[in-house]
């Protein structure tokens, strides 16, 4: 399963599930990331985590671990 | 009488809530005139802050508080927000009307929070700031289908430039003078799922004091994630059933679980649904979305190697600029204080009244005004830094660093703030969601070189670190300074480490989620008035601290007034009430290379590290019959011990000492802060211990060392 890990600078892809449950995921989805919403990956920090991503047209950043735990597809 | 002079008879209560960094401050600054800090970072603002305006006979209190995502906090300028919100007490009094204060180039996100707000059932105003970055953005928002869509009266601003102001003063007075509406349901909630939640929303309605409508949005958020339920349960007293309310939501889950619907926060996905379906028609893209400067910018400053090299160029040139340019009017400053000084002498007759003023007041105090220029040098960099979003990137690029010292990038903001000031660092650490995360960054943040260490810094510099520079680029000055400011960054982190081990306590899952705002030019009118106030605070600290301990000292350093002194036992000064007690401290800290003057200035200087200037300064025009002041830096290095003629300072023992206010706890005011924000007195004496011994086996190890191998 594709993760927004694994997503390339520029590349868009949309959210299509969550393999986490906890308070950290929950802040996220009240952030505006949930199932269906669209997200850019902007680029990674100097040492390579963590990385930026544009959603609902504003930049935020979180870490790769928490990353790997949110499905894209496309 | 002057006839105009209002006579306010009502007075309103209004709060200004919203995201972090989309304006509230910059707007409660434009209702009421003050001051309050402003930043390009999310975080800015921690605790609650009132000012007021009139309009006719109505005073207009305005609450400007932190920023908050949602109605569920994640970390305490968060909760400081959400309780004044949602506090049934609050409900009822407090707040008389809500200002939302909205980005409108990032409205999405912006609406979550006012969705939920507008459940609570106070008035409430949108006020839609940032239109000048919408417009930039190629966004174009229609008022009036907002105003429809939401049923609220909504205000478009542009608060930096103040534009707007006057319409939000007239909407607040329009809207408290009218009776409550009651908003319709700003949330698209299945035919099904409302039944299901029916029970427990019945429960709280006939237990607790709220609204229907809040009721029901109460229900949705504790159904969609257990922490609300942690939140929630302060606010119910005895009429509540905890246990039942844990209860009503078990069993609401199991059924929508059956009806296969998730219930995992529902309320984000539900909320989300509605904005998006108005937000649909409401707000068009009417220009492309330019990749402006900003993007540019950003490649550069955080590229893997450009990004830390700026990072550091612009800290040295920061440093660099201090001592080259702060110079100037630091010379002024000096010779005008040496003006009075000379005026008064001759005013006055000779004798104690003009000791008092000369040697005493206009020396010690004169000697830390001097620095003025220096420390406002520190603030306006910072300040710029602040406004044009840099500190958010330095976040970005530290998180993966601080982690290992247990930390993220949440620390880095506070710790930076810490350079000017340790207590704004501490304060802002409220952002910080980990307790134990929250408490490391406190522990360390009095390593980080603060302005206050500054005139010690440039004194002791001045006077022993010999001229010249680095290959023509960076002076001997500059750069022992950037290795002081290195070596407090040093001790942090490694202390951080050895915090993490020592302090057992549950901490949470790391984690660093942040926004990243944009890149904004930074306003030299914001940064002009912040200095002011910098400088304001400066000179009445001189005018109140600096002033009270410098009078104490001038009379424990004048008497008693031996007049038959026996030159054998010294000065007058050496003999007077603090030359005997920085004797009697002098074994302690010789083997630091620090004598009994030092000794007294190191006491002196737990009130405020610059006072250790200014008892020098003291005791040196004492010391010193004449009628002119003295030159600090040349009365130190031409200090010589009576005994031996040798000199009383060396380089090793002037670089003990700068490694000493490094490293040591030396400031009343922090450690009130810690107590105040730890909520115990543990934390703070810890603080002082580990700091102050530290301090010491550092600096006995400069000096030591350095004496044996090169004295
Ligand atoms: N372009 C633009 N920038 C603005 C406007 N209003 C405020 N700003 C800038 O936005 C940034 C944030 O402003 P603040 O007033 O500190 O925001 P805040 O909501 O109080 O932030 P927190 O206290 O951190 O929650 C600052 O850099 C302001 O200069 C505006 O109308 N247009
Ligand atoms: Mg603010």
């Amino acid at each position: 399963m594709k993760t927004l890990n694994d997503l390339k600078p520029g590349e868009k892809a949309t959210i299509c599930g969550f393999a986490d449950r906890d308070a950290d995921m929950a802040y996220l989805m009240e952030l505006g990331m949930m199932e269906g919403t669209t997200v850019t990956f902007v680029k990674s920090a100097p040492l390579g985590d963590p990385i930026e991503i544009d959603v609902r047209g504003y930049h935020l950043s979180l870490r790769r671990s928490r990353a790997r735990a949110i499905q894209v597809a496309g | 009488m002057n006839p105009t002079a209002s006579t306010a008879t009502h007075s309103l209560s209004v709060a200004l809530v919203g995201n972090p960094n989309t304006g509230k401050t910059s707007v409660f600054n434009s209702l009421t005139g003050l001051h309050q800090k402003v930043g390009n970072y999310p975080g800015v603002t921690v605790e609650k802050k009132t000012g007021l305006f009139t309009d006719g006979d109505t005073t207009v209190n305005i609450i400007d508080l932190p920023g908050l995502y949602s109605l569920l906090p994640k970390s305490l300028d968060d909760k400081i927000a959400c309780d004044i919100l949602t506090d049934s007490q609050a409900l009822e009094t407090a707040v008389d009307l809500i200002v939302l204060v909205a980005d409108a180039s990032n409205l999405n996100r912006n609406l979550y929070l006012l969705t939920q707000i507008l459940d609570i059932g106070k008035p409430v105003i949108l006020a839609l700031n940032m239109m000048d970055m919408a417009v930039k953005n190629g966004l174009s928002v229609d008022v009036a289908c907002l105003e429809a869509a939401l049923g609220i009266p909504v205000v478009p601003l542009v608060a930096k430039k103040e534009k707007g102001i006057d319409d939000l003063k007239r909407a607040i007075t329009v809207l408290a003078g009218q009776p409550a509406l009651n908003h319709s349901h700003h949330i698209d909630v299945p035919e099904a799922f409302t039944q299901s939640l029916k029970p427990l929303c019945d429960y709280l309605t006939e237990h607790t004091d709220y609204t229907q409508s809040y009721c029901r949005s109460l229900t949705l958020r504790l159904v969609s994630s257990d922490d609300a339920l942690k939140y929630y349960a302060r606010d119910w007293q005895q009429r509540v059933d905890v246990q039942q309310v844990k209860q009503h939501v078990h069993h609401i889950r199991k059924e929508l679980e059956e009806k296969e619907i998730n219930w995992h926060m529902a309320e984000a996905r539900l909320r989300y649904q509605w904005i998006d379906r108005i937000l649909k028609s409401c707000v068009s893209r009417t220009g492309e979305l330019k990749a402006g400067i900003g993007a540019h910018l950003d490649k550069i400053l955080t590229h893997p190697v450009a990004g830390p090299v700026i990072f550091v160029t612009i800290f040295a040139g920061i440093f660099q600029t201090i001592f080259a340019f702060a110079e100037i009017p630091m010379g002024w400053i000096e010779s005008g204080m040496n003006m009075i000084g000379v005026w008064a002498a001759s005013h006055i007759a000779p004798g104690l009244l003009q000791s008092l003023i000369v040697d005493g007041v206009i020396a010690g105090v004169g000697s830390v005004l001097v620095f003025l220029p220096q420390i406002l040098f520190l603030f306006f960099f910072l300040g710029i830094l602040e406004d044009t979003g840099y500190m958010a990137r330095v976040a970005f690029m530290m998180d993966r660093v601080m982690r290992g010292a247990g930390l993220s990038g949440r620390s880095v903001i506070p710790l930076l703030s810490s350079f000017a000031c340790a207590i704004p660092g501490i304060m802002s650490t409220r952002t910080i969601h980990d307790w134990k995360e929250r408490l490391i960054t406190i522990l360390i943040a009095p390593f980080m070189s603060c302005s206050a260490r500054l005139p010690v810094y440039i004194l002791i510099i001045g006077a022993f670190i010999p001229t010249g520079t680095v290959m023509g680029i960076i002076s001997y000055s500059a750069l022992t300074m950037l290795t002081l400011y290195l070596l407090g960054i040093l001790a942090a982190a490694l202390s951080a480490i050895l915090f993490k081990k020592w302090i057992k306590m549950p901490g949470g899952k790391s984690s660093f989620v942040m926004e990243l705002p944009p890149y904004r030019r930074p306003s030299i009118k914001w940064t002009m008035l912040q200095m002011y106030e910098r400088a304001r605070i400066f000179v009445s600290d001189a005018g109140r601290i600096i002033l009270a301990i410098t009078i104490v000292l001038w009379f424990l350093a004048s008497f008693p007034r031996t007049e038959q002194i026996s030159p054998s036992q010294g000065t007058p000064i050496e003999q007077s009430y603090a030359g005997q007690f920085g004797k009697l401290i002098e074994p302690l800290i010789k083997p630091l290379g620090f004598d009994w003057k030092i000794g007294i200035g190191l006491i002196t200087s737990f009130a405020a590290r610059e006072v250790m200037v200014s008892t020098l300064a003291t005791i040196y025009n004492l010391e010193d019959a004449d009628e002119t002041a003295v030159d600090l830096r040349a009365a130190l290095i031409k200090d010589t011990d009576p005994r031996t003629g040798l000199p009383t300072y060396t380089l090793w023992s002037a670089l003990a000492l700068l490694v000493y206010y490094v490293l040591a706890m030396q400031c009343m005011a922090t450690v009130a802060i810690v107590r105040r924000e730890t909520n115990s007195w543990r934390w703070p004496l810890l603080m002082i211990v580990y700091m102050t011994s530290l301090a010491y086996l550092a600096s006995f190890a400069v000096y030591q060392v350095g004496t044996y191998l090169w004295g």
